[in-house]
């Protein structure tokens, strides 16, 4: 029944990975409240939960993948999509906010194809939503990795991403 | 006992009870949505709040203790305000297409709002549009008109298959399975206990009225319905009468009026049913065969075995469930019988479950080379029939079942019962194997609504070692202790459901108001037991149209035709 399940980004764990993130649920295994820190262990190693994480998990805890599903939506900090080589982030602060940053980020997502909170197919690209990453002064802002873009445009989009398609 | 004051008058009530429990004693209903006796106890929904002197807010009668000295309001203009404004708060997102819902009349919101003279326009809440699931063929599960109550989240887990909960957070919290998945692609078993606690209309079976009014509407067709035995001791109460009233008699002549060309009784293959598997577990116990042997009547029990204990499929018999019999005799024999071909039945079953919509689609369900069963209805369906043709229930005189496949016994009748396939089967068993007349057909071990029961009989001087269990998570603790190697029964009877068919998806909705102070399984049980009592035959293997089938068409229990006809197989069936 897996393959009812589509992720954008094809699943690539390593057998490293699953026999560290076994050992996370062997040790917490039969304690209260195992789900939190196991959940958060398993993001450390795969950078997000993806189906086959969270199964691994639901099977090892003997708990329903519903269970383990429903968690994992509940709370902002976890994943279910992969981070992609280049992270974006768009400053959705107040000032950023009323200087126009929501158009920012739509051309964005219309530039990448890209929804809040993914990842592009090819790994390349990840989208998130930020809140106030203290540049005010730079408003509107958007980071892609490390680099800061501010006072940006709606025009300058499609020439700053073309930079880190290559 | 503690003392304790409601609205002023002072009472002695037991320690250790809710509120909720107390104002029972004291004659007042308290108003509940999420609550539901030993299903739902959460204190989400904040209807049942009541005032507590000294207490900061109001709090939730369900889940508050009672403590020694406390004073308790109930009706001041606090809680009527808030519980008013609770339930006008739930209608604003609330999808209100009352008209056309299938629980309208008998929905616990619309029955709330109409008590508390709510205004559903008060505040227009922001509301999702969510798809259908209507991937399986059972049951249809409407995201726009769930009140997130999370009775069915409590159900499925109690169940201990926990395929629903809660997803997301806030406003975008909604009840679904992992990875929005249909439930057809997630391990649901079918049992359609989520649809018997819903307050509202977010859950209900796949309707098959209209394919059964075309059918009968067709004169090609022959379409012969069958009941099973739960339903007649439970349809009555979409008619009005008590909980567990038997209307046998009304039930048949209304399905008569509905124009079925013939209407049987499923009892007849349920007395089948117990010479086959009686057959098979004689056979398995003199050669060694896999034990315990578990029973397969009971389609949602058979499905979670396939999910999630595949490994003991061996153990069950591989009889068909008496539906699929009923459907396989009617194709085969009655079809050869009155020379009609087998394409031109319709064989339509009454069930009280929903699991029987999913068994009748499962493969190797064919004796003639046609579908077994050609639609499912469950007693609700059934009852909607019956009111949209304007048939006066109540006013109907008593009919008999048609002959000859309307004869059932009285170890028929209970297997609507948990306990009563082992009960039936243990009746005939103990006389084929002793050949000598039981002195007591009662096997009072194995009944009630206890989760599981154990016991212990000497039939040809060896002792046979039975267990009984109802509701999945009972029977979880049963397989989980045969893989382990921890007992040693002979034969175990499983229903999936909580007290078996009486208390199946497919029953009538009893509203928690009422479920929270009667148990509907002992209630619905208790009148199946006695239509067994007063019955002229009680025993399966004297049921003369069974002597008749053997000695006419399948020659002996186990023979070559029986199986190509009666038994089946299971398959392994991923989780995900």
């Amino acid at each position: 029944m897996s393959q009812k399940v589509t992720e954008k980004v094809p699943f690539n764990g390593t057998k490293e990975q699953e026999e560290k993130l076994l050992a996370v649920i062997a040790e917490h295994k039969g304690m209260n409240g195992a789900l939190m820190p196991v959940l958060q262990k398993a993001q450390d190693i795969y950078g997000y939960l993806p189906f086959e994480v969270q199964k691994i998990i639901a099977e090892g805890l003997e708990c329903s993948l519903e269970e383990v599903y429903g968690v994992v939506t509940f709370y902002s900090q976890f994943s279910l999509n992969p981070k992609g080589k280049y992270k974006i982030g768009v400053c959705l602060g107040t000032a950023c906010y009323v200087k126009g940053s929501g158009k920012i980020l739509e051309k964005i997502q219309e530039n990448l194809n890209l929804a809040v909170g993914e990842c592009t197919p090819d790994g390349k690209f990840s989208l998130e939503a930020t809140r106030c990453i203290g540049a005010c002064g730079l408003a509107p802002v958007f980071t892609i990795n490390d680099d800061v873009y501010g006072r940006v445009t709606e025009d300058e989009i499609d020439g700053i991403l073309a930079k880190y398609k290559e | 006992m503690v003392n304790i004051k409601i609205n002023d008058v002072e009472y002695q009530v037991p320690e250790n009870i809710t509120v909720l429990e107390a104002c029972r004693y004291a004659g007042i209903r308290i108003p509940t949505l999420c609550y539901l006796k030993d299903i739902n106890q959460i204190g989400a929904c904040r209807i049942c709040v009541v005032e507590v002197k000294g207490a900061r807010s109001l709090v939730a009668a369900c889940t508050h203790p009672i403590n020694e000295g406390m004073e308790i309001y109930t009706n001041s203009p606090a809680v009527r305000k808030s519980r008013k404004m609770s339930l006008e708060l739930i209608l604003s997102t609330h999808e209100k297409k009352c008209l056309s819902c299938v629980r309208s009349q008998n929905c616990e919101l619309q029955t709330l709002a109409a008590e508390f003279g709510c205004d559903e326009t008060a505040y227009e809440g922001e509301r999702e549009e969510y798809p259908l699931d209507t991937s399986t063929e059972y049951l249809i599960r409407d995201n726009n008109k769930c009140i997130l109550c999370r009775r069915c989240v409590a159900a499925c887990k109690n169940q201990h298959v926990g395929v629903i909960g809660a997803n997301e957070r806030g406003f975008k919290t909604h009840i679904a399975t992992a990875f929005e998945l249909g439930l057809k692609d997630v391990p649901c078993v079918a049992c359609g206990q989520c649809i018997a606690v819903c307050p509202v209309g977010a859950l209900r079976e796949k309707d098959e009225i209209d394919n059964v009014l075309e059918a009968i509407n067709n004169p090609e067709k022959h379409v012969v319905v069958a009941t099973a035995p739960a339903v007649r001791v439970a349809i009555g109460e979409e008619f009005g009468y008590p909980v567990g009233t038997n209307t046998k008699g009304k039930m048949v002549t209304a399905l008569k009026k509905l124009g079925f060309d013939k209407v049987f009784d499923v009892n007849f293959t349920a007395d089948l049913t117990i010479m086959e598997e009686g057959t098979e577990f004689l056979e398995r116990l003199s050669n060694g065969g896999t034990l315990p042997m578990i029973t397969s009547c009971s389609p949602g029990w058979v499905k979670f075995c396939e999910h999630y204990y595949p490994e003991l499929l061996p153990n069950l018999s591989s009889c068909k469930s008496p539906q699929q019999m009923f459907g396989a005799v009617i194709k085969t024999y009655y079809a050869e019988k009155n020379g009609i071909d087998p394409k031109d039945i319709y064989m339509v079953s009454v069930m009280p479950c929903t699991a029987k919509k999913f068994e009748k689609t499962r493969d190797d369900q064919a004796a003639a080379g046609v579908a077994d069963i050609d639609a499912v209805l469950t007693t609700r369906e059934l009852a909607r029939m019956i009111k949209r043709a304007g048939i006066m229930y109540q006013t109907l005189s008593d009919e008999e079942f048609d002959n000859p496949l309307g004869v059932g016994t009285g170890a028929g009748v209970i297997f609507g019962a948990t306990g009563g396939v082992m009960e039936a089967a243990l009746r005939t068993v103990a006389e084929i194997v002793d050949k000598k007349e039981l002195e007591n057909l009662e096997f009072t071990a194995v009944r009630g609504v206890e989760g599981i029961k154990e016991a212990s009989y000497t039939i040809g001087g060896n002792e046979v070692k039975v267990a009984v269990a109802s509701g999945l998570s009972n029977a979880k603790i049963l397989m989980d202790k045969i893989k382990n190697g921890e007992c040693d029964y002979h034969f175990i009877e499983i229903m999936g459901c909580p007290g078996g068919c009486v208390n199946g998806g497919g029953q009538p909705i009893v509203p928690a108001d009422i479920r929270n102070v009667i148990d509907i399984r002992a209630v619905r049980a208790a009148s199946i037991y006695e239509e067994d009592k007063n019955l002229p035959i009680r025993k399966s293997h004297e049921n003369p149209i069974i002597k008749e089938i053997y000695a006419d068409y399948f020659e002996k229990p186990g023979s070559h035709k029986a199986h190509d006809a009666l038994h089946t197989k299971y398959v392994k069936r991923d989780r995900y």
